[in-house]
């Protein structure tokens, strides 16, 4: 794994985990409205797990990004419906939705993109700043 | 040549600090949705201090170690929050962005002054 070694990397990989996050929404969303004929088979929201990545701590000491270690499903009970009239129906009538919560994924978006900006935002400022710094006594 | 250090040393340590001090507001504002992740800050008034050498213990023989700050110690402590969140990350992002966008703005004054002290040393040396 590449280490940390300056505002690029911390920010890169900030907006890549935002953006597995932004995927993750994008899934879920996608699947909302999906059916299926057993409890097992129903989909479930997936969520990604951040988890800090630290800089070496003698050299860069405070410095630290995040990292997906693990995208899992949450563990909700799709909802049962009773349709006996649909072709997906179990042999009781009844379908199982996917158990995605629409007016939640949303709000995660939301949030999601939010920190997504922030980090541009950093790294456009900081850029700014080094390029000054370059010009620096002219 | 020592007088010159002395003329830019105070701004060149300034301006090292607060690009640092960036780093790691940046990884806050990178970790804003880490749970269990605690926001990091620097102490720049006492590493500033530390490193131009005020307040700083006197030692009686170059062996001796200035105790005031260790060498693996750089000033950097755990913020304290205003409001908890549930899962435990200590990240509030109103926060960061204004801290971020006030260290940005004192690296720029420390690089004004720099630029301002480079350009007055060069006319004197010019003697125009």
């Amino acid at each position: 794994m590449a280490d940390l070694k300056n505002i690029f990397d911390v920010a890169a990989r900030g907006m890549s985990a935002q953006m597995v996050r932004l995927n993750t929404v994008a899934s879920n969303l996608a699947n909302a409205r999906s059916v299926a004929s057993s409890e097992a088979e129903a989909y479930r929201a997936i969520k990604p797990v951040f988890s800090t990545l630290y800089a070496d701590d003698l050299e860069r000491s405070g410095v630290s990004s995040v990292d997906v270690v693990d995208i899992v499903a949450v563990d909700r009970e799709p909802e049962k419906v009773y349709q006996p009239g649909h072709p997906k129906a179990d042999e009781d009538g009844y379908i199982y939705m996917a158990a995605v919560n629409t007016e939640e994924e949303l709000v995660e978006m939301l949030e999601a993109s939010r920190q997504y900006e922030n980090n541009v935002e950093v790294v456009s400022t900081l850029r700014g700043l080094m390029m000054r710094t370059i010009s620096m006594g002219k | 040549m020592k007088s010159i250090e002395n003329q830019l040393k105070v701004h060149a340590e300034a301006l090292n600090l607060r690009s640092q001090r960036n780093e790691i507001l940046a990884s806050n504002i990178a970790n804003s949705a880490t749970p269990n992740f605690k926001a990091k800050d620097l102490d720049f008034e006492a590493l500033l201090n530390s490193r131009m050498g005020f307040g700083k213990v006197n030692t009686t023989n170059s062996r001796h170690f200035d105790i005031s700050i260790g060498p693996n110690e750089e000033g950097v402590k755990f913020r304290q929050n205003v409001t908890p969140s549930k899962d435990g990350n200590t990240v509030e992002l109103h926060v960061e962005q204004l801290q971020f966008s006030e260290n940005v703005m004192r690296y720029q004054t420390s690089l004004e002054f720099l630029n301002r002290k480079i350009s007055g040393l060069m006319s004197a040396i010019k003697g125009e």
